[in-house]
C-alpha cells in the first residue's frame, strides 16, 4: 500500500521519477544548460533558481506539486506492517476522541492584583535589543508580565515602528530551554553567594597590586553605565586592563575614520535626502548594518516612482539583498572594490574621464547630484576604502545633508584585533590571574592564529570567569560559569546609531536568577549587593541635571530613549586629501585592469540568519530562509556559476576549502550575481556547544579566519570531493504556475521610464471584475471588508515580517529534516526571482501571504467546510474543524497553505508555553493552517471599537491604526492593510494606483492581497548596457 | 428443498429496516451522550479550595459581580478576583472561620489560591466578556441562576450549539444594558396588562422579540451572517 498520492500530476512524470520518492536523489542540475537558456532567451524571462533557468525536470516536477516531491510520503523507517497496525488502531479510535472530557484546570489569580493590570489585555513597555553594541528600539507586548511579542518602537527614531530580524526572533531566547540555569564552578552547581566569596579572595589580592593581573574582555559596549562602571574599577585598579572583542566588529570603519579624520567617528546617514546612493560592498538595508532599520524606512520612501525617486548603485563581493534592490548592481571581488573606490574618486576630483562605461556614468550622476548623494562603504571593506568614501562625500558637499558625523557610539572604540592580541600576550606571558568575559564566545569566534581557545585550557590563567546565556564553548573552559540575564530579564543601557540612549528596562524576573554584566562589575568593585537596576538607575541620577529625576526617569523608560542624549553632527574635515595619505589616489585603476588578486578569493560574511553563531540556538533564525539562498539551516560554500563550471562542481557537491593550510568541507551553493574567482563563506555555522538546535548545523568556518584577513583573502582553493550534502533550501518549494497561454509574469517590473510611459502596463491581463456566473457577496453593507497591499518597490528582503508572523501566530519551527522534505511552516514567505544573465541578474522579492481570494480555489474543495468566506472577505480557517485532507492546499494556486505533517509544535516544554501568543490557536498535527489577516488582531480590534462605540454613544471604527504582524513590523514600510469599505483608508489609496496588480489575476481568483509593481530607475546612460 | 420458509423473507426486510434503525438509534445515543453532563460538565459542581457561595454574597448580601470581576466589561477576561479582595471583608468578619484558612493563608504566604476552572472552553474558541456585557447579554444569560448557587457550577453546555443559538437568534436573548448585572431581571412576557413590562429608551415593550430588535439596532449588533462567521470565536 502506498501512503496515497491524492493528487494525479497533469503532466506524465518520467519513468524515472517514479522510484525516486526521495527529493534528494535529485538529478543533477546541467549548468551548461543554464547558460544556453540564457542565451537563447527560451527560459522563462522571471527565475527562481538556476533549476528553473534550466528547465529541469526535478523543478517542473516542483511547479506540478502541492509540496515537494516526498513531503506527502512516510520516508521515517516504517513498516508497512507497522504502519497498518498503527493505522488500524488508531482508526478504532478515531470515534472516540470527540468524547474526550476536558480535563480540569486551575485559575490562579494574584494575591495582590498590582495596579493597571487587567488580565487578559496585553500591555507594552518599551525596551532595547542591543546586537554589536547598537540599541534597536522596541516594544515587547507582555500578557500578565510575560513576553509574547517583539515591536519596533514607533516614536523612536531609530526604528519608527520597524524591527529587524534579530530583535524580533531574540524572545525566543528569553525562553531557550537550553540557557544556562544555574552558576557553576568546573560543572557543579553553587550560589551566588558562593561566587561572590569565593572570588573574593583573589580580588583582594588584586587590589593589592592595583589590579595587575584582571583582565575584563567584553564585546562592543555602547551602555553609559556600564562603561562607566568599568572606567571606574579600572581608575581604582589602575593595572587592570579592558579588552573588548567581537568577531564582527567595525574594526575597518574605525580605522578608516582615523585615516581621514584622524579620530574614530561615527558616520550615520540620511537617505531621505539622497537622490543618488552607492553602495561599496555595504548590505545597509539587512539587519545588522547599524541604523538599517531606519535608513531601510528612508530608503524605502523615496522608492514611490511618482515621487522624486532615488537610485542605487551597488557595488558589492556576495550578493544580497541591498545588491539586488540596486539599479545597477556590479559584481566585484571585494579586494577590487579598493580599486573601483580610488578609480570613482580619481575620476570625481580630477574629472578625468574613466574609461568605464559604468564609472564614468556614475560620476555624471553623483556631480549632478551634489549634496544630494550618498557613499556608504561596508564593514568588511578595509579602511582606505572607507577614507576614500570619507573624501568622495566631502568633494561631493554631502557632508552636513546625506552624511553626519557624532562621537562614536562605542564606549572603547580600540581596535578589535588588536584588543584581543594583547590579550592573548598577556596570557602567554603569564600576566592574566583573573580573567572576566562578559559575553560573547571567544573560544569559538576568536581569530584562528590566537588559539585562544587551547590557551583557555591550559593552566595558564588562575581564575576565568564566564558571564554567558549557554554553557557554550567558552564556558565549558571557564572554571566559573555564571548564567546571563536575557535582555529582556535585566536593566541596562544602550545607545542606538545615533547616539540615543535607551534604557533597557526588564519585562520579567530572570528566569534562571541570570546575572547582568553591571552585577558582575559591581561584583568586582565590591559592591555585591547593588542590583541592575540600582546601578543603572544612579548612573543617570548623576548625569540627570534637573530637579525632578523621577519624572525624567519614568518619561525615559514609558518612551524607551533618554531626552537629549542623541549625538550632536559634528564638524569633521577629511584631512587627508591630496596628501600622501589618500590611499591610491595617485595611482589610476580600473576595475578592467588586471585584478588585484591573483588566485580565488575567499570571504567572509555574518550569516544573515546566525549573524556570527551567536542566534544558533534560536530555531527561528535557524529556520529562516536566508534572503537569495533561502537556505535554512547550513551554511554553503557560496561560488558563481562560471567558476561552478570551471571546477565542475553542482548545487549538493560537497566541496573542500583550503587556505592558510586548513581545510573545511561544506556544500557548494551556486548563486547568481556571485562574482567570479571568489568564495563566500558564512560565519557562526559548526557550533559544537551551542544547544539542542544550533549544535552540529553547518561547518565552522572559523579556524580559517585570522585577524590579518578577518574578511577577505587571496589564496584559497576550492577542490572537489565527491561527496553530496543536502541543503535545505526552500528556494523551489512553493513555486508558483501561470496559466497555460499567460504572458502575465509573477513580478511585474518596468524601468522608471517604460513606466511614466505606460504606467498601467501591470494591469494587463487582469480579468473584467464581472466575470463570473454567480452574484457576488456585497460586501458594500458591512462595516469592513478587508484588503491588503503590497509594494514591491518598498519590499527590501529583510525577511523580517517572516518572523514577525511566526512569533504572532505561534508558528512552529520543524528541523532541517523536515524543511527538506519541504514541509516547513511559515504561513508568509518572501519569493526572490531574478531577471537577467545569471552573471548579473536583477533581483526581485515578493512576500507572499495568503491572498484571501475572493473566489477561493480551496473554500470549494473543502469536504468538512474548514474553509470558509467570512462576511468580512476573510478565508477563514477552522483548524479544530479540519480533518487534513489536504485538497485546499491542492488547488491552491498560490501555494500559502501549510500542513502539520506531524507533531510539529512543541507542547512540553514548559518555557513556550510563557511565550505563545494566547490570542491564537496552538495547532496540532494534521491540520491544515494559514495566513489569516492577524484575525486576532482584527477581533480585538472590533470589539475595542464596538464596545467604545456603545459605551460613548458615538461611532467608532476601526482604522488605519490596526496592522497585522507583518505589517507592523517592517521596517520599508511595504505592506499596508485595511478597510476596503472605507474610501480613505490607506490600503484603497495603494490599491487605486496605477501599478497595482493581482498575482496571478488571470485565474479569476480575486485576491484582496494585491501588489504594486515594481519600478526600476536606472541611469540612462547605462540602460541596455 | 427449502431451509428457509417464505416468511423469512419478511423478517430478512424487518431486519434491514431493523439495522438502519439500530445504526441510526445508536448514532443518536452518541450524540446525545454527547450532550449529557457527563460530557459538558454542566451542572457539576468541582471541588474547590474554599465553598464560595455566590448565593450568599450575590443574593445574601447584594454584593455587585464587578466588585470582584472587575475585567468583565473591559476584557475578554472577566477576571477572579485577588486574594486581597476576599480580605477587604473577611480581615473583618468571619476572621476566624475555619474554611476561610486558606484565603488567610494565601494572604499570608502570598501564594495563590487555586480554584478550578467552572466555565471551561476549548482552547479553539476565544470568547470575550466585554463584548457580550456591553451590548446587552445579561451575566445570568450564560451563568444561569449564578445567585441561587450556594456551589458554582456551569449552568450551561457551552457546547457550540449553545453559542450558535443566541448568535443566530439574538433578539431572544437581549436586555438592556442597564438590565446586565441584574440578578433578578425577567424578560418581559406577552401580557396586555404590561406587567413585567421593560423599559427601553423611554418605551415600554411587552415582548422581547419587540424589545430585542430595539436593543439590536440602539447596540448595532452585527448581523447573523456577521457573527455566525467562523472567525468570531475561532481563530
Amino acid at each position: 500500500m502506498s501512503i496515497d498520492e491524492h493528487k494525479t500530476k497533469p503532466a506524465a512524470a518520467p519513468a524515472a521519477a517514479k522510484s525516486d520518492v526521495c527529493p534528494t536523489k535529485r538529478k543533477q542540475l546541467d549548468l551548461a544548460t543554464v547558460r544556453e537558456q540564457i542565451e537563447d532567451t527560451t527560459g522563462p524571462e522571471y527565475w527562481r533558481s538556476l533549476e528553473e533557468l534550466a528547465g529541469s525536470e526535478e523543478f517542473q516536477e516542483m511547479l506540478h506539486r502541492e509540496f515537494p516531491k516526498g513531503a506527502s510520503e512516510w520516508l521515517d523507517g516504517f513498516s508497512r506492517r507497522g504502519f497498518l497496525k498503527t493505522m488500524g488502531a488508531s482508526l478504532a479510535l478515531a470515534g472516540l476522541t470527540g468524547c474526550t472530557r476536558m480535563p480540569n484546570t486551575e485559575i490562579v489569580p494574584y494575591v495582590r492584583q498590582p495596579e493597571n493590570v487587567i488580565p487578559g489585555r496585553p500591555k507594552f513597555y518599551a525596551t532595547s535589543h542591543t546586537l554589536g553594541g547598537y540599541a534597536s528600539p522596541v516594544l515587547v507586548e507582555s500578557h500578565l508580565f510575560r513576553p509574547t511579542k517583539i515591536e519596533g518602537n514607533p516614536q523612536h527614531p531609530a526604528s519608527l515602528g520597524g524591527t529587524d530580524v534579530y530583535a524580533q526572533a531574540s524572545i525566543l531566547d528569553l525562553y531557550d530551554p537550553d540557557r544556562a540555569q544555574d552558576i557553576t564552578y568546573l560543572g557543579d552547581v553553587r550560589s551566588w553567594n558562593a561566587f561572590i566569596s569565593a572570588i573574593s579572595g583573589p580580588m583582594m589580592a588584586e587590589k593589592s597590586l592595583a589590579g595587575g593581573g584582571v583582565r575584563i574582555l567584553t564585546q562592543t559596549v555602547s551602555s553609559p553605565t556600564l562603561a562607566a562602571q568599568i572606567r571606574d574599577y579600572l581608575a581604582a585598579n589602575p593595572q587592570a586592563k579592558w579588552h573588548v572583542y567581537e568577531p564582527i566588529n567595525r574594526d575597518n570603519v574605525v580605522e578608516g575614520a582615523k585615516l581621514a579624520f584622524g579620530e574614530p567617528v561615527e558616520t550615520r546617514y540620511d537617505l531621505s535626502k539622497a537622490d543618488v546612493i552607492v553602495s561599496l560592498d555595504a548590505d545597509f538595508l539587512y539587519a545588522g548594518f547599524p541604523g538599517s532599520t531606519r535608513y531601510t524606512r528612508d530608503f524605502a520612501a523615496r522608492r514611490n516612482p511618482d515621487a522624486n525617486m532615488n537610485r542605487l548603485y551597488v557595488i558589492e563581493s556576495t550578493p544580497s539583498s541591498t545588491g539586488m534592490k540596486a539599479d545597477h548592481r556590479l559584481p566585484i571581488r571585494a579586494a577590487d572594490i579598493l580599486d573601483f573606490a580610488s578609480n570613482l574618486h580619481i575620476s570625481l576630483t580630477a574629472e578625468i574621464d574613466s574609461n568605464t562605461k559604468f564609472v564614468s556614468a556614475l560620476v555624471k550622476d553623483l556631480q549632478s547630484h551634489k549634496g544630494s548623494s550618498l557613499i556608504i562603504a561596508g564593514d568588511h571593506q578595509p579602511p582606505p576604502v572607507h577614507a576614500l568614501a570619507h573624501f568622495i562625500n566631502q568633494e561631493l558637499g554631502n557632508v552636513g545633508k546625506t552624511v553626519f558625523y557624532s562621537e562614536p557610539i562605542d564606549a572603547n572604540p580600540v581596535n578589535r584585533a588588536e584588543s584581543l592580541k594583547a590579550l592573548v600576550d598577556d596570557m602567554h606571558a603569564g600576566k592574566v590571574d583573573v580573567l572576566l568575559i562578559l559575553s560573547g564566545n571567544p573560544a569559538y569566534d576568536a581569530p584562528a592564529e590566537l588559539e585562544l581557545a587551547s590557551l583557555l585550557k591550559s593552566p595558564s590563567v588562575a581564575t576565568k570567569i564566564y558571564l554567558g546565556s549557554h554553557r557554550n564553548e567558552t564556558a565549558e573552559l571557564c572554571q566559573w560559569h555564571v548564567p546571563e540575564a536575557h535582555y529582556l530579564e535585566s536593566w541596562s543601557d544602550a545607545r542606538a546609531y545615533d547616539g540615543t540612549v535607551s534604557i533597557i528596562q526588564p519585562l520579567i524576573e530572570p528566569l534562571y536568577n541570570g546575572k547582568s554584566a553591571h552585577e558582575i562589575i559591581a561584583v568586582l568593585a565590591g559592591d555585591s549587593a547593588a542590583t541592575g537596576h540600582d546601578l543603572v538607575q544612579a548612573y543617570w541620577q548623576k548625569q540627570h541635571t534637573g530637579a525632578d529625576f523621577d519624572t525624567f526617569w519614568r518619561k525615559s523608560l514609558h518612551d524607551g530613549w533618554v531626552e537629549g542624549t542623541t549625538y550632536a553632527p559634528k564638524q569633521a574635515i577629511a584631512k587627508g586629501v591630496g596628501n600622501e595619505n589618500t590611499p591610491r589616489s595617485t595611482t589610476m585603476m580600473t576595475i578592467t585592469s588586471p585584478s588585484r588578486i591573483a588566485g580565488t578569493e575567499l570571504n567572509f560574511r555574518r550569516d544573515p540568519s546566525i549573524y556570527d553563531g551567536r542566534f544558533s540556538n534560536n530555531g527561528w533564525l535557524q529556520e529562516l530562509p536566508k534572503p537569495l539562498t533561502k537556505l535554512t539551516w547550513d551554511n554553503p560554500i557560496m561560488i558563481g556559476p562560471a567558476m561552478a563550471e570551471r571546477l565542475k562542481l553542482n548545487f549538493k557537491d560537497v566541496a573542500e576549502l583550503e587556505f592558510n593550510g586548513k581545510k573545511v568541507k561544506g556544500a557548494v551553493w551556486i548563486q547568481a550575481g556571485h562574482p567570479d574567482n571568489s568564495i563566500t563563506v558564512f560565519l557562526g555555522y559548526g557550533r559544537t556547544r551551542a544547544g539542542r538546535v544550533g549544535s552540529g548545523a553547518g561547518f565552522d568556518v572559523y579556524p580559517l579566519r585570522t585577524s590579518q584577513a578577518p574578511w577577505f583573502a587571496d589564496g584559497a582553493k576550492l577542490t572537489a570531493t565527491g561527496e553530496t550534502y543536502n541543503l535545505a533550501s526552500t528556494q523551489g518549494y512553493q513555486t508558483m504556475e501561470t496559466p497555460d497561454g499567460s504572458e502575465r509574469p509573477l513580478v511585474q517590473e518596468r524601468s522608471l521610464a517604460e513606466y511614466k510611459k505606460e504606467p498601467n502596463f501591470a494591469k494587463k491581463g487582469e480579468p473584467r471584475p464581472d466575470l463570473t456566473l454567480y452574484p457576488g457577496f456585497d460586501y458594500s453593507k458591512e462595516a469592513y471588508s478587508w484588503g491588503m497591499a503590497i509594494d514591491l518597490n518598498s519590499c527590501v528582503g529583510c525577511n523580517n515580517c517572516i518572523i514577525a508572523c511566526q512569533s504572532e501566530n505561534n508558528i512552529a519551527v520543524v528541523g532541517r529534516e523536515q524543511t527538506l522534505k519541504g514541509r516547513h511552516m511559515h504561513w508568509l514567505r518572501v519569493d526572490t526571482y531574478y531577471n537577467g544573465p545569471r552573471e548579473n541578474p536583477k533581483g526581485f522579492f515578493q512576500p507572499l501571504p495568503c491572498m484571501q481570494c475572493e473566489n477561493a480555489p480551496c473554500e470549494l474543495v473543502c469536504p468538512v467546510q474548514a474553509t470558509l468566506h467570512s462576511s468580512e472577505g476573510l478565508n477563514d480557517m477552522v483548524y479544530n474543524r479540519c480533518v487534513g485532507t489536504r485538497y485546499c492546499s491542492n488547488n491552491c494556486p498560490y501555494k500559502v497553505r501549510r500542513f502539520n505533517f506531524l507533531l510539529f509544535q512543541d507542547w512540553e516544554t514548559p518555557q513556550f508555553k510563557l511565550m505563545r501568543n494566547p490570542d491564537v490557536t496552538v495547532r496540532s498535527r494534521g491540520v491544515m493552517e494559514k495566513c489569516t489577516y492577524c484575525v486576532q488582531r482584527i477581533s480585538e480590534a472590533r470589539i475595542d471599537t464596538e464596545t467604545a462605540t456603545v459605551r460613548e454613544g458615538k461611532e467608532i471604527k476601526i482604522g488605519d491604526d490596526l496592522q497585522t504582524a507583518c505589517q507592523q513590523s517592517c521596517p520599508a514600510n511595504a505592506i499596508v492593510f485595511g478597510n476596503l469599505n472605507d474610501p480613505n483608508s490607506q490600503v484603497n489609496k495603494w490599491k487605486a494606483q496605477s501599478r497595482n496588480y493581482s498575482l496571478l489575476g488571470e485565474l479569476n481568483t480575486r485576491p484582496r492581497t494585491t501588489y504594486l509593481a515594481e519600478v526600476r530607475n536606472p541611469n540612462p546612460e547605462l540602460e541596455g548596457s | 428443498m427449502q431451509i428457509f420458509p417464505r416468511s423469512s423473507n419478511a423478517i430478512a426486510r424487518a431486519s434491514l429496516a431493523l439495522v438502519v434503525l439500530a445504526v441510526g438509534g445508536l448514532g443518536w445515543v452518541v450524540l446525545e451522550l454527547e450532550r449529557t453532563p457527563y460530557i459538558t460538565n454542566a451542572g457539576v459542581r468541582k471541588a474547590q479550595p474554599v465553598p464560595f457561595s455566590h448565593e450568599h454574597h450575590v443574593t445574601g448580601l447584594g454584593i455587585d459581580c464587578r466588585y470582584c470581576h472587575t475585567s468583565v466589561e473591559t476584557s475578554s477576561f472577566a477576571g477572579i478576583p485577588p486574594t486581597k479582595t476576599c480580605i477587604n471583608c473577611h480581615q473583618q468578619i468571619w476572621t476566624n472561620a475555619a474554611y476561610l484558612e486558606p484565603v488567610r493563608e494565601s494572604y499570608r504566604t502570598g501564594h495563590s489560591l487555586e480554584w478550578t476552572r467552572v466555565n471551561q472552553l476549548p482552547d479553539f474558541v476565544y470568547f470575550n466578556h466585554s463584548i457580550h456585557i456591553n451590548k446587552g447579554v445579561g451575566c445570568n444569560t450564560c451563568h444561569g441562576p449564578i445567585d441561587h448557587m450556594p456551589l458554582t457550577y456551569q449552568y450551561a453546555s457551552l457546547q457550540m450549539e449553545f453559542c450558535l443559538d443566541c448568535h443566530r437568534n439574538t433578539e431572544k436573548y437581549l436586555r438592556p444594558r442597564d438590565q446586565v448585572f441584574n440578578m433578578r431581571y425577567e424578560p418581559p412576557v406577552d401580557d396586555p396588562l404590561g406587567k413585567n413590562a421593560v423599559a427601553f429608551n423611554g418605551k415600554n415593550y411587552n415582548n422581547q422579540i419587540e424589545l430585542g430588535n430595539a436593543l439590536k439596532e440602539a447596540y448595532q449588533v452585527r448581523s447573523v451572517k456577521d457573527i455566525t462567521s467562523c472567525n468570531t470565536c475561532h481563530r
